[in-house]
């Protein structure tokens, strides 16, 4: 703890930052005595307007938006764009046009609509880019005997907008395919309840006013044909899936309103046909629209959130560099056979699994087995796809692509896990069921009670009484409070894709947090330092001359800028020991415990901490000048900086958390001490069936009735069946794709921050809801002892109906769930209200 | 009032005949993406 005290003050002068532009400072102009400081005179000026006019929040926002949109590298050839495998999954020809779908990064705003719309002037052959804005799509129809899509793909990343295929092509019109279906039925149901409504207004002005019998039949026929093709067109979703209900013997939402649709439509067919009695085609007709509608803006908005998940996994890269002969080519990573020789340069992520044929270099497993340390690798070791080479240039034979690959048998696991998971008992469909039984015993108190006052008119009463009792405030404002907080949800970088994970999050449960790129940042950083402070500079100039992740981590954290700079003269690097140097004439060795005792004496103390430390799972790395050891620097995974203050904001509210994670116990007991986990929830070492099978043994264990959930939280590709099979799963900023294709909810923003907004944001949003209920119950009520009484005629029934659907609806779109706005902290105690 | 018994009927086809332009509209994706196009047209030149 005192070593890391130590460290504090130097690292923050390290980030000499300008206030206003984040670039860093030079050194020549930063003054000490103040907290800001700034790059240049124009910054310093446009800072103090801004702070003057008291807009600082500008520079928190700015921070936020900047983290969604980082820049990739725009160095990509794109020539496996033109590779047949890639021109067979993702386009399509057309006449002598050929057409393809391609995601692009970085699209915000209409400025970027007409820069891209305006790509057909600059590259010759592409006749037409046409842009969806939102989801960031174009599509692009050009003509293949003129241009290369590879050409037009390295026009569109030269002005900025790298572009990936869509993934799934085929499921993607499927999509777009039913969402019209949806909202053909929509319209249709609208249209309906529009004119029975017409109708019905004629018919009731005609019981006060004498009516022509001849015009009151016109009306009654043409009220049933179309409320009748209302019913079993787009009003037969509910029967559909109340069916289903009854016969898995689940509540459901949907089966009181079946009954009170069914009931209401067939007795009206009744008494039209037979020439008198009440008919309810206008409620019927217009429950059909208000409770679609309804279901439509929430599938559409959660299909929103899940398209901007697919935008984030698409844009990994999907070409790998396939050694041909002399030279190497971009093929899609589809096309690639065993046997192959790919290249993977330093900072890719390796597209198969392989054997390594030449090369040396550390390769990040951390996405697929949890372990925060690199690991070396060289020729004849084998390594996975879904990794990252770090540092160098390797050549790797490809052994599995796709399916067979650990990462694609990961995957089957996350599919199996998202079919095996039995769906969530909604609060809504648990009320649905006592609203049937409700239903039901009123209805037949109804009919036994006029069967013995006045038999000629007890049916007609008990039907009124199940017309008017459907839970239609329910069914409608539910849908719409999700869709509100879902929409709400996802401007604050939020991505929601189900509309139960909103009740599974209301309560406090049972929480599996991933350990590294989740609580800790995922990457190599100073954790400790010990000894002289004065040759930080050294180290700090002679790890700048090497790429090797430790030194780059080192040079990084190390920064300062008050430091005068050091020559290096002679440097000498042993890949994987360490490195030696002579700096300001002084010979310096740094590196690992037995590296440096071979070329300098270490004492005592220092050889005791750096065992200590190898113990407690950090890296040690001693320093030597001049032939003794003068300091110790520790490399670990570092803790994310809001990680404990949120922890202990979850316990407090009841949530029982465990961490589980692939790396060593000693690492993760080690993190789980600092940020107060008790050594029993701390769970290393597991691999990712482990992990699942954890998940399963905790959900199994906790009792379905008491709301309490399974949430698992994680980033990597090892967390990725967990986070299918857990109640909720979380995917944290920075994750794999195959994490962002299991979890029901994404983190945009890094780190678990955010966590506690979502579940406040939930809370509430399950309190409105609860709301909702006692409005539509009191309404309900109300209704159903005027029904009892036999005083209720379709003219009240009709007026009563929409008003409590709409009173639902009113508290519903005034309600706060998640805060409109962006960018307040999630700590600050004043977001929540 | 007879003459309802043609009015009527008709005004009924004729919203028949929305519902249909509706679905036709979205059956050609017309409704696919309503945010770009209100962007689009402040650029067209």
């Amino acid at each position: 703890m005192a070593a890391e005290a130590t460290l504090a003050s130097p690292v923050r002068r390290a980030k000499a930052l300008c206030r206003h532009c984040n670039l860093v400072v030079p050194p020549g102009l930063i003054d000490p005595a103040r907290d800001d400081q700034f790059c240049c005179h124009g910054c310093e000026t446009a800072y103090s307007i801004i702070h003057t006019c008291g807009l600082e929040r500008y520079y928190e926002l700015r921070q936020q938006l900047d983290d969604r949109a980082p820049a990739p590298g725009t160095d990509r050839t794109y020539n496996d764009f033109d590779d047949d495998t890639f021109r067979r999954l993702h386009t399509r020809q057309i006449g002598p046009l050929t057409r393809c779908e391609l995601f692009l990064h970085g699209v915000h705003c209409s400025a970027c609509l007409w820069l891209i719309e305006r790509l057909p002037r600059m590259v010759k052959g592409l006749v037409e880019a046409r842009l969806d804005l939102r989801r960031g799509i174009v599509d692009l129809a050009w003509d293949d005997r003129v241009v290369k899509l590879s050409q037009i793909a390295r026009t569109l990343a030269s002005i900025g907008y790298p572009p990936q295929p869509a993934r799934d092509r085929k499921s993607r019109a499927h999509r777009v395919a039913e969402d019209r279906r949806q909202l053909t039925r929509l319209a249709a149901a609208g249209a309906i309840a529009g004119n029975v409504m017409l109708f019905a207004l004629a018919l009731y002005a005609g019981i006060f006013d004498a009516m022509d019998p001849s015009h009151r039949t016109m009306f009654r026929w043409m009220s049933m044909v179309l409320t009748v093709i209302a019913l079993v067109w787009p009003g037969a979703v509910f029967f559909k899936s109340s069916w289903v209900a009854i016969r898995t013997r689940t509540p459901h939402i949907d089966v009181p309103i079946a009954l009170a649709l069914g009931a209401g439509g067939l007795w009206s067919v009744f008494t039209t046909i037979k020439g008198s009695g009440e008919i309810y085609f206008d409620t019927v007709s217009v429950l059909v629209f208000a409770l679609l509608a309804g279901r439509f803006f929430q599938s559409r908005q959660q299909r929103a959130s899940a398209d901007d998940v697919e935008l984030l996994f698409s844009l990994t890269p999907s070409s790998a560099r396939r050694v041909e002969g002399d030279a190497t080519r971009d093929v899609p990573i589809e096309s690639l056979q065993p046997g192959d020789l790919v290249q993977v340069l330093a900072g890719d992520s390796l597209p198969c699994d392989g054997e390594v044929d030449s090369g040396d270099s550390l390769v990040d497993e951390s996405l697929l087995s949890g372990e925060s340390r690199p690991v070396r690798v060289t020729t004849g070791d084998r390594v996975a796809a879904g990794t990252l080479n770090i540092s160098a240039e390797l050549f790797v034979r490809v052994q599995t692509v796709g399916e067979s690959t650990r990462v694609g048998q990961l995957m089957r696991l996350v599919a199996d896990g998202t079919q095996r998971k039995a769906p969530i008992v909604r609060f809504a469909d648990v009320v649905g069921a006592w609203f049937t039984l409700g239903m039901l015993a009123l209805a037949a108190l109804t009919l036994g009670l006029w069967l013995w006052l006045d038999p000629l008119h007890a049916v007609d009463h008990a039907v009124a009484l199940l017309v008017v009792t459907c839970p239609c405030a329910l069914g409608l404002a539910t849908p719409i409070v999700i869709t509100i907080a879902t929409g709400r949800a996802a401007r604050r970088g939020m991505l929601i894709k189900g509309g139960d994970v909103i009740q599974s999050l209301s309560k406090p449960g049972v929480m599996i947090l991933d350990k590294t790129g989740t609580l800790t940042t995922g990457g190599l950083s100073l954790v400790a330092w010990h000894g002289d402070d004065s040759v930080r500079a050294l180290v700090h100039a002679v790890e700048s001359t090497s790429t090797h992740p430790v030194a780059k981590a080192l040079a990084r954290d190390l920064t300062d800028p008050h430091a005068a700079p050091v020559r290096v003269t002679s440097t000498n690097q042993i890949l994987g020991r360490g490195i030696e140097a002579v700096a300001a004439g002084q010979r310096v060795v740094i590196g690992s415990l037995s590296f440096v005792s071979t070329l300098a004496r270490v004492t005592l103390e220092h050889a005791d901490l750096a065992r200590r430390w190898a113990a407690e799972g950090i890296t040690p790395i001693l320093v030597a000048v001049d032939g003794v050891s003068v300091a110790l620097a520790a490399l670990g995974d570092g803790v994310r900086p809001e990680a404990r203050a949120t922890l202990d904001e979850l316990r407090r509210r009841g949530w029982q958390l465990h961490i589980a994670s692939g790396d060593h116990q000693d690492v993760v007991t080690r993190v789980g001490s600092t940020l107060g986990f008790t050594l029993e929830d701390c769970l290393g070492g597991l691999s990712p069936e482990a992990k699942l099978a954890l998940v399963e043994r905790s959900k199994a264990s906790l009792d379905p009735r008491s709301g309490r959930r399974l949430v698992m939280v994680g980033d990597g590709v090892n967390d990725a069946a967990a986070l299918a099979a857990a109640d909720v799963g979380i995917a944290v900023h920075g994750g794999a794709e195959a994490s962002l294709a299991a979890c029901d909810v994404y983190l945009s923003r890094p780190g678990i921050g955010s966590i506690l907004e979502l579940f406040d944001g939930c809370g509430r949003s399950m309190h409105v809801i609860r709301r909702n209920l006692w409005v539509s119950l009191f309404y309900n009520t109300t209704a159903a002892a005027i029904a009892v009484a036999g005083l209720l005629n379709p003219l009240i029934a009709a007026i009563v109906m929409p008003i409590s659907s709409l009173s639902a609806l009113a508290v519903s779109l005034k309600s706060r769930t998640f805060a409109d706005h962006r960018s307040q902290s999630v700590l600050d105690p004043g977001s929540r209200s | 009032m007879s003459v309802l018994f043609i009015v009527v009927p008709l005004a009924v086809l004729l919203a028949a005949g929305g519902v249909l332009a509706f679905a036709w509209a979205a059956r050609t994706g017309q409704f696919d993406d309503v945010d770009t196009p209100a962007e689009r047209m402040l650029h067209d030149e």
